[in-house]
């Protein structure tokens, strides 16, 4: 049966005013019954407060191939990093 | 009603809706690894353990009524099929998924009815279990009738699996509404909850999701009831044996 079914993935936000993380993935017909088995899966044990589903094929992500061309252009740019700069001895703690 | 009197009647009555809950958490059980795929699978074993929960507050609290010093375990377990006083509905076979789910959506619907009129009962301990179930049921409710939509109006074969079931089930869900003397005395002391007026609620409730799943109401030229006497169908021994196996071969054991 599953592969007729699509899978989504998903999001858990455990606490009010924290953010949804990814938990997992899994199998349904359709949204509304992946939020059902997203909470019997998931939820058992008051993991969470919401949870997100997402049909896994609207999701774009980066490839492994981007890499080169994604962020090793950063790796020379130290300066883009807070702690590249000398702080006055005043604001020492941050 | 005498004190003792009214003791031992809401301890029966306990017991009643402990059989119910065990009964149909160990059907909802069976199919635990045998599901249609793994998430329905891990979602029907999380409503049989709800069930199941069910069962062991309602035997507590019986056990808690009784004269005899017994615990939830001695009403689970060391009974006979006669003494166990469920509602025939909950004990048939599991049979196909459709059937379960139709099963499963009959049973729902009235126990979450049920529950709700429970949570008011004058016995604060049973009100307290109902308020649980209550949440629980709810959800159970959800999931059932969207399988019931699901099935129904889903393709040719699973429409026809689901109307066979619902035409199989039907004439089991009369003795849902049947008033005995026990729940009329209880009923009359604002204890025991009045099945006979949740039948109009039910029936209204049913007939629509039925309608929207695309299914034919069964007719009603048939009906069967006893569970609540003890007269229970031949699955229900069967079921029995599997159920309390190992109390059964090792007596008192622990672990």
């Amino acid at each position: 049966m599953s592969e007729h079914m699509s899978l989504y993935e998903i999001f858990i936000r455990s606490k009010r005013g924290l953010d949804h993380k990814h938990v997992g993935s899994l199998h349904a017909e359709d949204p509304q019954q992946a939020l059902e088995y997203a909470r019997d899966i998931y939820t058992r044990r008051s993991e969470g407060v919401s949870i997100w589903v997402v049909n896994s094929s609207d999701i774009v992500a980066s490839q492994e191939s981007d890499c080169e061309s994604f962020y090793d252009p950063q790796d020379d740019k130290p300066y883009r990093h807070a702690t590249h700069y000398q702080l006055p001895e005043e604001v020492n703690n941050m | 009603m005498s004190d003792a009197n009214n003791k031992q009647a809401v301890k029966d009555y306990a017991v009643r809706l402990g059989d119910d809950a065990l009964v149909i958490g160990h059907r909802l059980s069976e199919w635990c690894r045998n599901g249609p795929f793994l998430e329905e699978d891990l979602a029907l074993t999380n409503v049989a353990l709800d069930f199941i929960g069910r069962a062991r507050m309602f035997y507590s609290y019986a056990a808690e009524l009784s004269d005899e010093p017994c615990t939830e375990d001695t009403f689970a377990y060391t009974r006979d099929s006669r003494e166990f006083t469920n509602l025939l509905l909950h004990e048939l076979p599991q049979g196909d998924f459709a059937f379960s789910m139709a099963r499963q959506y009959l049973v729902d619907e009235y126990s979450l009815a049920f529950m709700e009129q429970l949570t008011s009962s004058a016995d604060s301990e049973l009100a307290a279990i109902a308020a649980k179930a209550v949440k629980e049921s709810r959800y159970h409710l959800r999931r059932s009738r969207d399988w019931v939509l699901r099935l129904g109006d889903g393709t040719q074969e699973s429409h026809s699996r689901m109307q066979k079931a619902l035409d199989d089930l039907w004439g089991y869900t009369p003795e849902l509404f049947e008033m005995d003397e026990l729940e009329q005395k209880l009923a009359d002391s604002g204890i025991a909850v009045d099945v006979a007026a949740l039948q109009d609620g039910w029936n209204t409730a049913v007939r629509s999701t039925f309608a929207e799943a695309t299914l034919e109401v069964p007719e009603s030229s048939w009906s069967v009831s006893g569970g609540r006497k003890g007269m229970h169908t031949e699955s229900h021994g069967h079921m029995l044996s599997d159920l309390q196996f190992v109390q059964r071969a090792y007596p008192g054991l622990q672990w």
